[in-house]
């Protein structure tokens, strides 16, 4: 069996025997089994005209095609406030990234390259942030102090963002119970990566310094449905204040998932809610994986009696046939093998669906050695990669136990001492703990490394900043006008019995007021305008490729629906004409659809001549398909005149 | 005591802090009308205000309570954390050249001041190499602090202290000097040295930072590493001032110090050579010659040093109306040298004649810059230059308004005859006044004309 050693197989039952089930078949059972904990960081972009720390205008952004100049940084790691490196920063540091910043003149000032300290904090975003943290039942603070919290990928031209808490412990309800919210933060949104090849990593600036407002909740999530429904019930109170950027990009969220004897992972930038599930269901397993691979290996051997060997090879001793092994040689790139005392059948240990502990490997090496992927191949390869018999070669080289496993990777002779030492790390460290690490999430629900998770030690007080005081007076002006909670919204939603398919829709586009708006104020029945909003006017955005109307304009049309005395069924035809010429007044508007007053009893006393005309033409003679055929040539003149309802129990009746 | 358990607590934050038994440093519960919260007394900043307390809460994050929302606190531990940089052995390396590093209170490494919420410097060779390991590969490193002062109060004491302890620096027989200065009167000292110091053997370089060094993207650590560079290594044995030549991290440039000038008060790449161009740039492999003609390093530790240096000098910037009592007080209260930044060619306003006369007839020495910075004063073209001249205003040429000030500074500390002063002013130690101004001396490239758009796009990093 030793001798026949399939990968592939192995991938599976190790699967197997984690456990691994598909989201819709795991139970709460299962998940309170394996400890599932998750928490949010959820962030979202404030709708300011400027940006936060300078008068640069916020919410434009530039596409790659030309830029006006650009600036190269190194980020060096420096001491925390309470004198210490942060572990991060350390290997950020060693990584060596030289940073590009393209600049565009329309979007960038002298600030956002660092080269001008802040401007005082922009007060438009406070009074928001502030807002949000009432609604958020947060404890406001009394005076907002700015932090410099250290990134030294790049992302922050300064190396540090400047972030401020605003509120402390708060909570939010979901459907079963309560979500308890550690801080609320207003912070300077960073910028955007453009490439990150070898040691070059390219960021534009324009995003960079706008309003973003993070709320961080408790780990108090324990499956992942749970954490969608945090996540959206956080994103439509930010939405419920009408001041928030929407649109893509504007809101992304850091999820943090852990399983019991497992650790903090932080999945980073996810940007859509509904990918929420299935990425913290991974996730779970993934560290449920490793701490199986650490169980085998802490039986299989010491870790302290546990070393690589690595030998150099030449490329043509070798016959190659992968290509990126091929072309990484015609790169002139070096050629290593490691050998891994005892983890055969650990390399190819699900990690994750279509991954193994390989890839905790590759993609480390990646990141922290910046050797572009793929960087290796390996005696445990599932996907067919290389001859085996390289391997048996490699073995026999390294005189290598039935037991080891070995790669081979290649780099540029610079990143090799990195590369190796960051091999052995990772392996030693598959003895002892799932890694507390920031990942990055793949839209089929997989994850990958992207740096080790920070700590509290980045975090400086910004000398360039005064304290800014929040007095009791200010705080009671912005309290006395707070929208309506997210939970009441959907308990009047439910009261008024309004579908439930519409509810996302209505609270992302914080539609409620204007269903109360208009029932209030012009007395149309609230579950008429919600499906009219929910169903009519998501399916038309829908086909205008989600182009947003003004909604002040949908309030107009019931009013003037209501001024004409016409029957509210004529808003569907006219929101379609509406959507396609927002400039159109409604007059016009019922001209293009063909319009025509008629009254009830001039449209009642075509009935009987049509039904009469349906018996001479009509192919099925049952009385359903003559009314609806008679519905159908009366809907023209009927629509907007008479409720179609209405007209149907009367087309029934003659 | 209140400053060891209430640091730069005042007034009513203070009185809060003493009536619940709470220190600095304490970890604490506090209720309030805003809510609970937990966290960290910190120490306060003594410029801000007294009606808030400072803590760090768990996530690292520091926030403020208005004291007049709090209604309980309870001390629930105490934690003193010292800020302690790290410290490791500066290695020694046989071969490198030694170089000394003068600190005089800029921030090449630093910590945070809670008294005043700003930075201070760290600087001795184990806390540099820690923060800087990179200048062991470049020097052997020895550190003395001179005196610790913010750039701008820097003054003529420390100006002859720190040239003294230069002069006694090159007879020991170092290979190279650098100075650690805030970016502020870089330019000032930088002059001043260059007159005290004269003819030195070694590269004497000025360096500091525009972003302090408790910030990832600071300039700092490169530009010690330059500075390191151009005075262990370089042939370049005058008093230079060595800063970033873009805002990138790219390369340095040495400015001749009487011919530098900081230009943006924020920017990386504030220094530039006016009027020239710089004498070199500088990288980690090595310094690179821009002008031909500089004082080579020499083997011999012959220097000459002229420590002098009059508090009797002042300055005056023209503006339009200004009033002959201007200058009239200035005489009266014992100024003995008056530098004039005029407008144009170096011109003043007819209504000052009276004053200029008065002074020039009491002994003062008056001379002419330019508040243009680039081009020569020259005073025949118009009658107004002519007149100016005819009442005792000596043109100073092409040299920067601050060099002058310095300059009749340090003269009239060594004599107050009107032709030796006169004399001092106008042979120069080093460029400070040049017989040309090359073409490529007055580069200010106008952002928005197509080609420099181009430029900036294409070229400049």
């Amino acid at each position: 069996m030793k001798k026949n050693f399939d990968p592939r197989k192995n991938y599976e039952a190790t699967k197997v025997k984690v456990g691994y089930v598909n989201r819709k078949d795991a139970t709460q059972t299962l998940y309170d089994k394996m400890g599932f904990m998750s928490g949010l960081e959820v962030h979202q972009q404030l709708k300011t005209k400027k940006k936060l720390f300078c008068n640069c205008p916020a919410g434009i952004y530039n596409d790659n095609s030309h830029f006006d100049a650009e600036v190269i940084r190194h980020m060096r790691p420096t001491l925390s406030e309470l004198g210490e490196y942060d572990g991060t920063a350390l290997m950020e540091f060693k990584t060596k990234k030289t940073i590009v910043y393209k600049l565009k003149n329309e979007t960038t000032c002298t600030y956002e390259i660092d080269d001008t300290p802040p401007f005082p904090i922009d007060r438009e975003a406070l009074d928001i942030a502030i807002e949000i943290a009432f609604l958020s039942k947060l404890n406001t603070v009394g005076e907002v102090h700015i932090t410099r919290k250290q990134y030294l990928d790049g992302s922050i031209p300064a190396g540090s963002q400047r972030t401020a808490i605003i509120g402390v412990d708060g909570e939010i309800p979901i459907s079963n119970k309560k979500i308890r919210l550690v801080q609320l933060c207003l912070e300077e949104d960073t910028c955007r990566e453009i490439s990150n090849i070898g040691h070059t990593r390219v960021f534009k600036t324009d995003r960079f310094g706008m309003p973003l407002i993070e709320t961080v909740t408790h780990p108090d999530m324990v499956n992942p449905d749970e954490v969608k429904e945090a996540c959206d019930y956080i994103r439509f109170l930010n939405r419920s204040t009408n001041k928030v950027r929407i649109g893509i990009g504007s809101g992304r969220q850091d999820v943090n998932v852990s399983c019991k004897g497992g650790n903090r992972v932080e999945i980073k930038g996810v940007s859509k809610t509904k990918l929420l599930p299935e990425l913290t269901h991974n996730e779970c397993f993934r560290q449920w994986a490793l701490i199986h691979i650490k169980d085998i290996l802490t039986k299989r051997i010491n870790v302290k009696s546990w070393k690589i060997s690595t030998k150099k090879l030449n490329f043509f001793d070798y016959n190659f046939s992968y290509s990126p092994a091929i072309e990484a040689n015609n790169r002139k790139d070096k050629f290593y093998a490691v050998n891994l005392p005892e983890f055969k059948g650990i390399l190819s240990h699900f990690t994750q669906p279509g991954k193994c502990f390989i890839n905790e490997l590759s993609d480390r090496l990646k990141v922290i050695a910046c050797i572009e992927k793929p960087n290796m191949i390996t005696s445990e390869d599932i996907e067919n990669t290389e001859d085996r018999k390289i391997f048996t070669k490699i073995a026999s080289m390294f005189n290598a136990g039935e037991n080891d496993a070995q790669i081979i990777f290649w780099a540029p002779k610079e990143d090799i001492d990195t590369a190796i030492s960051t091999i052995s790390e990772r392996c030693k460290l598959a003895f002892f703990e799932v890694p507390k690490e920031t990942r990055k999430y793949n839209l089929d629900g997989t994850t990958e490394f992207k740096r080790v998770l920070p700590g509290a030690n980045r975090m400086y007080p910004d000398t360039d900043s005064p304290p800014i005081p929040l007095a009791s007076e200010h705080l009671k002006n912005i309290q006395a006008n707070l929208p309506s909670d997210v939970s009441e919204r959907t308990a009047q939603m439910i009261k008024w019995n309004i579908p439930k398919d519409t509810f996302t829709y209505l609270h992302v586009n914080n539609l409620f007021p204007l269903i109360n708006k208009i029932a209030n104020e012009l007395a149309y029945e609230p579950k008429f305008i919600a499906c009219f909003l929910g169903h009519q006017l998501k399916h038309i955005e829908g086909q205008f490729n989600a182009r947003k109307l003004d909604y002040n304009k949908i309030y107009q049309i019931f009013e003037f629906i209501k001024k004409r005395k016409l029957d509210k069924e004529i808003a569907f035809k006219i929101l379609p004409v509406l959507f396609e010429h927002p400039q159109m007044d409604f007059d016009s508007i019922l001209e293009s659809i063909n319009f025509r007053k008629h009254n009830n009893n001039g449209i009642i006393s075509n009935i009987s001549f049509l039904k009469n005309k349906y018996n001479e033409i009509g192919k099925t003679k049952t009385d359903e398909a003559r009314n609806n055929w008679v519905m159908g040539q009366l809907n023209n003149i009927a629509v907007g005149n008479i409720s179609m309802n209405e007209l149907k129990n009367i087309v029934k009746g003659v | 005591m209140d400053n060891e358990f209430f640091q730069g607590y005042r007034g009513q934050a203070l009185e809060v802090l003493k009536q619940y038994n709470v220190r600095v440093w304490g970890k604490a519960t506090i209720t309030t009308t805003r809510g609970n919260f937990e966290g960290t007394v910190l120490p306060r900043s003594c410029n801000d205000d007294e009606k808030h307390i400072v803590i760090k809460i768990e996530s690292g994050y520091n926030i403020g309570i208005d004291v007049e929302t709090i209604t309980n606190m309870k001390e629930t531990g105490y934690n003193k954390v010292n800020f302690k940089i790290q410290e490791k052995d500066f290695p020694s390396v046989q071969g490198l050249p030694t170089v000394k590093l003068f600190g005089t209170g800029g921030t090449i490494a630093s910590r945070l001041d809670y008294r005043t919420g700003a930075v201070i410097p760290a600087f001795s060779p184990g806390e540099l190499y820690s923060a800087v390991p990179e200048l062991a590969e470049i020097c052997n490193l020895e550190t003395e602090k001179v005196f610790a002062v913010f750039s701008e109060n820097m003054g003529p004491t420390h100006y002859i202290a720190l040239a003294k302890a230069i002069a006694k620096e090159i007879e020991r027989g170092v290979d190279g000097i650098v100075i650690g200065h805030g970016t502020d009167t870089m330019q000032h000292t930088g002059a001043a040295l260059t007159f005290m110091v004269q003819n030195p053997p070694i590269p004497i370089i000025l360096v500091g930072s525009q972003r302090s060094s408790d910030r990832p993207s600071s300039d700092a650590p490169l530009n010690l590493m330059h500075a390191m560079t151009a005075a262990g290594h370089g042939d370049i044995a005058e008093v230079m001032v060595c800063m970033y030549g873009t805002t990138s991290d790219e390369y340095g440039l040495l400015h001749k110090s009487t011919r530098v000038r900081k230009m943006h008060s924020s920017y990386r790449s504030t220094f530039r050579t006016i009027g020239d161009t710089p004498v070199a740039s500088v990288t980690r492999d090595g310094v690179t010659h821009i002008k031909e003609n500089y004082n080579p390093r020499r083997k011999d530790r012959k220097v000459k040093l002229l420590p002098y240096f009059s508090d009797k000098v002042t300055m005056v910037y023209y503006y339009t109306g200004i009033k002959p009592d201007v200058i009239d007080s200035l005489v009266d209260a014992g100024y003995k040298g008056i530098v004039f930044v005029g407008t144009g060619l170096g011109h003043l306003n007819k209504e000052l004649y009276p004053a200029i006369e008065r002074a020039h007839a009491k002994g003062v020495h008056m001379y002419m810059t330019l508040q243009t910075l680039w081009g020569y004063v020259q005073m025949f073209v118009y009658d107004t230059g002519r007149d100016i001249m005819a009442k005792g205003v000596i043109p100073c040429g092409n040299m920067l308004p601050e060099v002058a000030f310095i300059k009749l500074s340090w003269a009239l500390g060594q004599t107050e005859d009107p032709e030796e002063v006169k004399r001092l002013m106008l042979t120069p130690i080093n460029d400070e006044i040049t017989e040309r101004e090359p073409y490529n001396g007055y580069v200010l490239l106008q952002g928005g004309v197509p080609e420099v758009d181009d430029f900036l796009a294409k070229t400049r990093k």
